[in-house]
């Protein structure tokens, strides 16, 4: 490598303000909030929710999550433009905005891309005493033969599948997937080296 | 392609001793590597269109009734990947405490001023040739509760993209020659052979006159190594 990388350092407390303003009522301009897609979007609208738990299983309120996703068609949203309407494929949102630590995001089921790969979303974790973001996927439940023949779900030791698959709840308004991230404990979420 | 972007000789542990919120919250287990064929090669982007002149000068941002507090600054540097190419049209985000070591945020308790006319946050895209620029205030240490009688050194919270979801970067900027440094755990997390890359550099040049001093700080991201798939951005 030519260049040294520049270490990471943790979010800390005090993101808010910074990088999900809008969420948390300040008032400063943010790249983007928990609306992945919106109703012009193609494919089928889904809500993701969940909390990030520390190792004694207490629920973080100074947490960060940034999602990326491809859209309906398996496609990852295009820089220059194009694609799917209504589709950006990015979110980011805090846990401290909500009384109970809980994240929301609203989005569309990702296709599979390449075809091969079972329909998920590339999630980031930060938060204060984390030095490094961590890296998970989010896999979902009602995909269970596209699951048993993805590659990456295959590379995780069969114990620890369940800890990045969402699980489903239908509502009236939709289906909403539950997803808890565990840092730590017997449920530790799997984390990638990206 | 088995690419594993983040240098972990350059990077703190998941959970050191000295910084206490690391024990309940950075996992345990080892990291498990993507296989063959599954790196992530994309990312969102956000550029030019997104950033206005105003977001990069927070001493013009948060104004209510007049100037900020404080020792002004001008914060630049050039945005890299690790194969030493420089990154344009890069979103870089900070943000801060005042001159007075308070944030901006409902959550900090300390018993320091508010600035009506300073709010902390700010954004910037890099030019061609990779580079960004703030002014700003300087940043005050703040005490936390880490430990008996623990400050955090002055810093800005920088935040960056990078071409794809694996050379995602949040870190910290500190000043050169402050003695806090050395006793901060969140700084000495960090290995000894990397630490100086969080340290900005006082420059003359970037200096202006009778206004601000300057502060250069280079930034290099994860990822420059790894081959692009055809059709990849
Ligand atoms: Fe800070």
């Amino acid at each position: 490598m030519a260049e040294k990388q520049t270490p990471s350092q943790t979010v800390g407390p005090f993101f808010a303000y910074g990088l999900t303003a809008r969420q948390y009522g300040y008032r400063h301009p943010q790249v983007a909030d928990g609306q992945i897609s919106d109703a012009t979007a193609d494919g089928t609208a889904i809500t993701v929710v969940g909390q990030v738990l520390d190792g004694q299983g207490v629920a973080v309120g100074d947490a960060m999550l940034e999602i990326w996703q491809a859209d309906a068609a398996g496609q990852y949203p295009n820089p220059s433009g194009g694609g799917n309407t209504g589709f950006r494929g990015f979110a980011r949102v805090g846990t401290g905005a909500d009384a109970s630590q809980t994240f929301r995001f609203d989005t569309i089921k990702p296709g599979a891309v390449d075809g091969r790969q079972a329909p998920h979303l590339n999630v980031i974790v930060f938060m204060r005493g984390l030095l490094n973001h961590c890296h998970t996927r989010i896999w979902f439940s009602d995909e269970a033969a596209a699951n048993a023949a993805d590659p990456v779900l295959a590379s995780i030791p069969e114990a620890r599948r369940g800890t990045v698959i969402a699980q489903r709840q239908d509502t009236p308004q939709g289906p909403v997937y539950r997803f808890d991230i565990h840092m730590q404990g017997d449920q530790e979420t799997v984390f990638f080296d990206i | 392609m088995s690419h594993r972007a983040r240098d972990w000789q350059s990077h703190p542990p998941a959970i050191d001793a000295g910084y206490k919120s690391t024990a309940l919250r950075g996992p345990t287990r080892p990291l498990i590597p993507l296989p063959q064929g599954t790196a992530t090669s994309s990312g969102p982007v956000y550029g030019q269109d997104d950033v206005r002149a105003i977001d990069t000068d927070l001493t013009m941002n948060g104004r209510t009734n007049g100037e900020p507090l404080g020792e002004r600054i001008i914060v630049t540097g050039r945005v890299l990947d690790d194969a030493g190419r420089p990154l344009a049209g890069e979103l870089v985000e900070v943000w801060q405490a005042n001159a007075a070591g308070r944030y901006f945020h409902d959550g900090d308790q300390h018993d320091a001023p508010i600035d009506p006319n300073f709010f902390g946050g700010g954004r910037s895209v890099t030019d061609a040739d990779g580079v960004y620029r703030f002014t700003t205030i300087r940043p005050a240490a703040y005490p936390w509760g880490n430990h008996a009688n623990a400050w955090r050194p002055g810093h800005i919270h920088f935040s960056l993209f990078g071409p794809t979801i694996a050379s995602r970067l949040v870190t910290q900027m500190y000043f050169p020659g402050d003695p806090l440094l050395d006793l901060d755990p969140i700084f000495q997390a960090v290995p000894a052979r990397a630490r100086d890359r969080l340290v900005s550099r006082f420059d003359i040049g970037v200096t202006q006159e009778a206004f601000a001093l300057g502060y250069v700080f280079d930034i290099v991201l994860a990822g420059g190594a790894e081959t692009p798939f055809e059709g990849d951005r």
